[in-house]
C-alpha cells in the first residue's frame, strides 16, 4: 500500500485550528530557527484521506476481535469494549498528573484499590503500579531485591538464577540490573531440577527468577522445595507473572515462597495489547521489600485521603509520572466486573480449554513433556512434521491461511520446533474445535502435500516476507524524494 | 458465567470428558494440595456494566483537577486532540492485535509504525527512529545506556536543567557503581554552564544530555555543546520537545547523535500520567546499538513491498542477556496516535500549533510582568511554551488560591524561590482564559479578592 507520504499534496490539511487570538510577540526571540525554511517533512492530507489510509492499513491486521489468537505466553483474550469507554471519561483521561492529590481523588482511590486487589490475588502486601510493561516490572522486582541485599550489607549478591526455559526478558533484565545470569537446568519432565538449583545457589545468589506455571505451561510442582533452596542460600524468589492467567483464585505466588512478582495487566487482566503496547506491569511484593518500592506509591491516610508518596528507602523511579494509568483503569474495571468467582472461572476455563486442545492434538503432533495436565498453555513440537520437510515456521504461516494467528514458535528454547499454544478462556468450544480441525488439516497437508504448507501463507495481504533482505538493505524510514519539499 | 467466558457447564463437561478428567480439580493435580486456595479471593462483589459505569463516573467526578483551565506542563501537556485519532485507535484491528510477530497478518501495524519512525526521524532531523519506548524519561535513560555501549565509556553528563523526574529515572536505570553521572549546572540566565561542561567532559565521557527546550522552557544553544562533546569523541543526546521542533533548529541539524523525547503532546490525553510514549531517533551508524523494536521495509515472495520487525538480533528474545535492552512490549498504540496526529496536523498545522504555543505563552508572560512584584527568573532568555515566573507571594499558596477560581496555574518550583512557578500555555488556552488568569493572579498577589 502507498505510504501516507505518497498521499501528500501541498496545501491540504486534516485539522482546523482557531486563529491566533493574542497579539504576536513583537520580536521573534528564536535565534536558531528551523532549518530548510521551517520544513518538517510531515505529510499534507485531508481528514478523510488520512482516515481512509489508516482504516485500509488496519484491514491488513489479524486481531482478537476477528479470530483466535493462540499466541502462547501472550494471553490474547477478549478485550471488553466498555473498558475502553470508561478509560476515556473526561475526568479520568483529561487530568494532569501533577495536580495536587486532592484534585485527583478519584484516580487515586481507583489506583489504591487496584493495588489492594492485585495484592489479594497474588498473596502479597506491597505494590507498585508504576512499571509500564512486564519487562519494566522485572526490572522493578530486581531493583527491590538488590535494595534488600544492600540494606543487609550483602550488595555483592549479583547472581540471578533462572531456568533455561525463561523468557528472554529475564536474562536481559538481569543485565540491566547489573547482575549476571546463572542458568538452571530443566529435568526430563520440563520442570526445574532441584538438584541443579542446589548446585547453583551460593553466597552470590541474589535471586531465583521463575515463571510459574513455566513457559511449557507446566506448574512447578516442587515449588516449595525450589523457593526454600534459594531462601536457605540467602537469596530471594522472583515470580515472572506472565502466566498468571492460570492461577486466578487457584493459588497465590505469595504462599509458594516467592518474595516478589510482576503481573501483565495486558495479558491476565484483559487490557488490550494495542499492537505491541501499552502494557502495564505492576509489581507486588512482601512487606519486607515494600519499603524499597519506586516513587510514587499510593497510600490511604488515616483521614481517608489518598495520597501519592515516596518511600524513604525507595530505589528511585521508572517513569516520569505515576504509571500507565489509562491501562490501570481498564484492569480495575475487569476485576470489578468479574469479582472473585469470575476470576476463578477465568483460570478454570483457561485450563480446561488448553487441556482440551492438548488432548485433541495429541495424535497429530509430538508433545515432549506430556506427563499429565498442563495449565493454561502447552508446547507441542513440530519434529514429526520437520522430518517431512515442513518446519514449525511453515505450520505457523499455514495457520494464517486458515484465518488464525500462529502460536508462539521456537520458544521455549528447550523444545525443538516449538509451537506454544494458549487458547485463553474467551474461546468457545466451537471455536476450539475449528482450530483443532485446522491443525489436523495442516498436519495432513504436511504429509500429503507439503508444498501447501511450505509455500504458505497465500491468503494474506502479503506473502512470506524476506527478513534477511530487510536487514541487508536496511530501510527503516521513508527516504525523502529528490526535490521533494521536506 | 461472566459475559466473557463462553464455555458453561455443558461445554465444561464435554471437554473434561475429552480430556479424560472426571472433574476440574483433576487438572490441578500438579499444584500441591497445600497451595490450592480453599477460600474465595477477598474481592468486592461483581458489578454489572451499568453499576460499573456509575462507579467510574463517580471516580471521574472526584477528579476535580480535570475541570480546571490547565496552565500546568512540566512534561505533560494539555494540547488539542483531533477527534479522528480516537476513531483509529478504537479500531479493533489495531488495538486488539499483539506485537506484529507474524508480519503477513500485521501489515497494518507495521506500516503505520514505519510511517511513525519516518515522521519522528524527520521532525528531529535524524536518520532513523525506533518503534517507541515507554515514555520520554525511560527513553532518555536508555539513550544514556546506548551511548555507553557505543562509546565504551561510562560517564554521562546531564544538564541540570533537565526535568528532575527524568533525571530520577536516568539515575535509577544507571544505578551501578561503575557508572558516573554528573550534572552540568545552569547559569543565572538558565542556560547551560558550558565552561563547567567542558571541564567535566574531559577524560572519557560517553555522552552529554541536554533538554531542548529545557525544563524551564528555555531554548538552549545545542551547537556549542555538540562541538564540545564531539571533540572528545562522545555522543550528544538531546531530549527534545516535539511541539517546539517546527520552530526550532532541529537537534539533528545542530549535531545531535541521539534524540529522545516525550510524545504525549502529539495526540495523547494526559490521563493522569500515562500511557504516554517515548521516542528515540539516531544516526544510522548507531542503528545496531538501539534498544527496542524497529520496523523495516522489505519485499515478499512475489516482490510486493511489505514491512517486518528488523534488526531483531539486538533484542531480548534473541540475544537474551546480551540484548541492547530488556524492553519487549512498548507503546505501539500511542505511536499510532502520534502518526495519525502528525498526519492530521501536517507540516502547516503542526507549525501553527507550535507557533500559537509560542505566542500565547509570551503573551501571558508579558501580561504577568505587568503585575507589581512579578518578575522573570531567568532574565530574557528565549523560551518556548513554558516559562518560570516569580510571584510576590508563595507560589504554592497562589496555586491553591487559583484552583478556587478554576485555574491550574502551574507547577511551583520552590527550589528557584518561594514565588517561582513554571507556567505553560498551549494552543488550547484562549485569550479570555489567559486574561482572566492574569487578573485573578493580580488580585491574589495584591492580597485582595480577584
Amino acid at each position: 500500500m502507498k505510504t501516507i507520504f505518497e498521499l501528500s499534496s501541498p496545501g491540504r490539511m486534516g485539522v482546523s485550528l482557531p486563529e491566533l487570538d493574542v497579539p504576536e510577540t513583537s520580536e521573534l526571540l528564536i535565534s536558531n530557527p528551523r532549518e530548510n525554511g521551517g520544513k518538517t517533512g510531515l505529510p499534507e492530507a485531508t481528514e478523510g484521506q488520512i482516515l481512509r489510509h489508516y482504516v485500509n492499513l488496519s484491514s491488513m491486521n489479524h486481531h482478537v476481535d476477528k479470530g483466535m489468537y493462540p499466541l502462547g505466553s501472550c494471553t490474547m483474550k477478549y478485550n471488553p469494549k466498555l473498558h475502553e469507554n470508561l478509560a476515556r471519561i473526561r475526568g479520568l483521561s483529561g487530568i494532569h498528573p501533577l495536580v495536587p492529590d486532592s484534585l485527583a481523588a478519584g484516580s487515586l482511590e481507583l489506583m489504591y484499590r487496584l493495588g489492594e486487589f492485585l495484592c489479594e490475588i497474588t498473596g502479597f502486601k506491597g505494590v507498585s503500579l508504576q512499571p509500564a510493561a512486564g519487562a519494566q516490572g522485572e526490572f522493578c522486582g530486581l531493583m527491590l531485591i538488590k535494595s534488600y541485599h544492600k540494606s543487609r550489607g550483602e550488595s555483592h549478591r549479583n547472581e540471578i538464577l533462572m531456568p533455561d526455559s525463561a523468557h528472554g526478558t529475564n536474562p536481559a533484565t538481569s543485565t540491566l540490573a547489573d547482575c549476571v545470569v546463572v542458568g538452571v537446568e530443566s529435568n526430563e519432565f520440563g520442570l526445574v531440577d532441584p538438584e541443579d538449583l542446589r548446585r547453583k545457589v551460593g553466597p552470590n545468589t541474589a535471586a531465583f527468577m521463575l515463571t510459574n506455571p513455566n513457559t511449557l505451561g507446566l506448574f512447578e510442582s516442587r515449588i516449595e522445595e525450589l523457593t526454600s533452596i534459594v531462601h536457605e542460600a540467602g537469596g530471594l524468589n522472583y515470580m515472572d507473572g506472565a502466566n498468571m492467567n492460570a492461577l486466578l483464585g487457584i493459588a497465590k505466588p505469595g504462599e509458594m515462597g516467592f518474595d516478589v512478582c510482576h503481573l501483565n495487566l495486558h495479558k491476565t487482566f484483559s487490557t488490550p495489547h494495542g499492537g505491541g503496547g501499552p502494557g502495564s506491569g505492576p509489581v507486588t511484593c512482601t512487606e519486607e521489600l515494600a519499603r524499597f518500592l519506586p516513587d510514587p506509591v499510593v497510600i490511604l491516610e488515616d483521614d481517608g485521603v489518598y495520597r501519592l508518596c515516596r518511600n524513604q528507602d525507595s530505589f528511585g523511579r521508572l517513569l516520569a509520572f505515576h504509571a500507565n494509568t489509562g491501562v490501570l483503569y481498564k484492569a480495575y474495571a475487569y476485576i470489578r466486573t468479574l469479582g472473585a468467582q469470575g476470576l476463578r472461572e477465568v483460570s478454570e476455563i483457561a485450563l480446561i480449554n488448553a487441556n482440551y486442545l492438548k488432548a485433541k492434538l495429541a495424535e497429530y503432533f509430538d508433545n515432549p513433556f506430556d506427563n499429565g495436565p498442563c495449565m493454561h498453555e502447552f508446547v507441542l513440537s513440530g519434529d514429526r512434521q520437520a522430518k517431512q520437510g515442513v518446519k514449525t515456521l511453515d505450520i505457523a504461516k499455514r495457520l494464517l491461511d486458515y484465518g488464525y494467528h500462529a502460536p508462539t514458535v521456537y520458544f521455549p528454547l528447550i523444545v525443538h520446533e516449538a509451537l506454544m499454544i494458549e487458547p485463553t478462556e474467551t474461546e468457545s468450544l466451537e471455536d476450539l474445535d475449528a482450530f483443532v480441525e485446522a491443525m489436523i488439516s495442516i498436519a495432513e497437508e504436511a504429509e500429503e502435500k507439503p508444498y501447501l504448507v511450505t509455500d504458505a501463507p497465500v491468503n494474506t495481504p502479503v506473502l512470506r516476507l524476506d527478513e534477511v533482505k530487510a536487514v541487508k538493505d536496511l530501510c527503516i524510514v521513508e527516504p525523502s524524494q529528490e526535490g521533494e519539499s521536506l | 458465567m461472566s459475559r466473557f467466558v463462553p464455555n458453561g457447564p455443558e461445554q465444561r463437561e464435554k471437554m473434561l470428558h475429552a480430556i479424560g478428567a472426571a472433574k476440574f480439580e483433576d487438572l490441578l493435580e500438579p499444584v500441591p494440595e497445600k497451595f490450592r486456595l480453599k477460600e474465595k479471593l477477598q474481592l468486592p462483589e461483581p458489578l454489572s456494566e451499568i453499576e460499573l459505569t456509575r462507579e467510574f463516573e463517580e471516580f471521574a467526578r472526584r477528579n476535580k483537577g480535570a475541570e480546571l483551565a490547565c496552565f500546568m506542563g512540566a512534561g505533560a501537556y494539555d494540547h488539542f486532540i483531533p477527534a479522528a485519532i480516537d476513531h483509529i485507535l478504537l479500531r479493533s484491528e489495531f488495538y486488539t492485535a499483539y506485537t506484529p510477530y507474524q508480519a503477513e497478518v500485521s501489515q497494518g501495524t507495521l506500516q503505520a509504525i514505519f510511517e511513525y519512525q519516518t515522521m519522528i526521524a524527520r521532525l528531529t532531523g535524524m536518520d532513523m527512529a525506533n518503534a517507541s519506548m515507554y515514555d520520554g524519561a525511560s527513553a532518555a535513560a536508555e539513550a544514556c545506556l546506548m551511548a555507553m555501549r557505543a562509546t565504551r565509556k561510562q560517564r554521562i553528563l546531564i544538564a541540570g536543567s533537565l526535568n528532575p523526574r527524568w533525571l530520577d529515572v536516568i539515575r535509577t536505570y544507571l544505578s551501578r557503581d561503575d557508572f558516573e553521572i554528573y550534572e552540568i549546572p545552569f547559569l543565572e540566565d538558565g542556560s547551560l554552564d558550558l565552561a563547567t561542561a567542558s571541564k567535566l567532559i574531559e577524560g572519557g565521557t560517553a555522552a552529554v544530555l541536554v533538554q531542548y527546550p529545557n525544563y524551564f522552557g528555555l531554548i538552549e544553544d545545542l551547537q556549542s555543546v555538540a562541538d564540545q562533546i564531539h571533540e572528545h569523541k562522545g555522543l550528544f543526546i538531546v531530549a527534545a520537545d516535539p511541539v517546539a521542533l517546527p520552530l526550532l533548529r532541529s537537534p539533528g541539524d545542530a549535531g545531535a547523535d541521539i534524540v529522545v523525547g516525550e510524545g504525549q503532546s502529539m495526540g495523547i490525553s494526559m490521563s493522569y500520567g500515562g500511557p504516554y510514549i517515548g521516542f528515540m531517533a539516531a544516526r544510522t551508524k548507531l542503528a545496531r546499538k538501539m534498544p527496542g523494536r524497529i520496523i523495516g521495509r522489505t519485499t515478499d515472495r512475489a516482490g510486493q513491498t511489505g514491512y517486518v520487525l528488523t534488526l531483531q538480533t539486538r533484542e531480548q528474545h534473541i540475544r537474551r542477556d546480551k540484548a541492547t535492552s530488556n524492553i519487549c512490549s512498548n507503546q505501539a498504540l500511542m505511536a499510532l496516535a502520534n502518526v495519525v496526529y502528525l498526519s492530521l496536523m501536517g507540516s502547516r498545522g503542526f507549525r501553527e500549533v507550535s507557533s500559537q504555543c509560542y505566542h500565547k505563552s509570551h503573551y501571558l508572560e508579558k501580561k504577568l510582568l505587568e503585575i507589581p512584584g512579578v518578575s522573570r527568573v531567568f532574565g530574557n532568555t528565549p523560551f518556548f511554551r513554558e516559562f518560570v515566573i516569580s510571584f510576590p507571594i508563595s507560589s504554592i499558596e497562589l496555586r491553591d488560591r487559583m484552583i478556587e477560581h478554576g485555574f491550574l496555574a502551574g507547577l511551583p518550583i520552590v527550589e528557584l524561590g518561594d514565588g517561582a512557578m513554571l507556567v505553560t500555555v498551549t494552543e488550547k488556552r484562549t485569550r479570555d482564559e489567559i486574561d482572566r488568569y492574569v487578573s485573578t493572579a493580580a488580585g491574589i498577589c495584591k492580597g485582595g479578592r480577584a
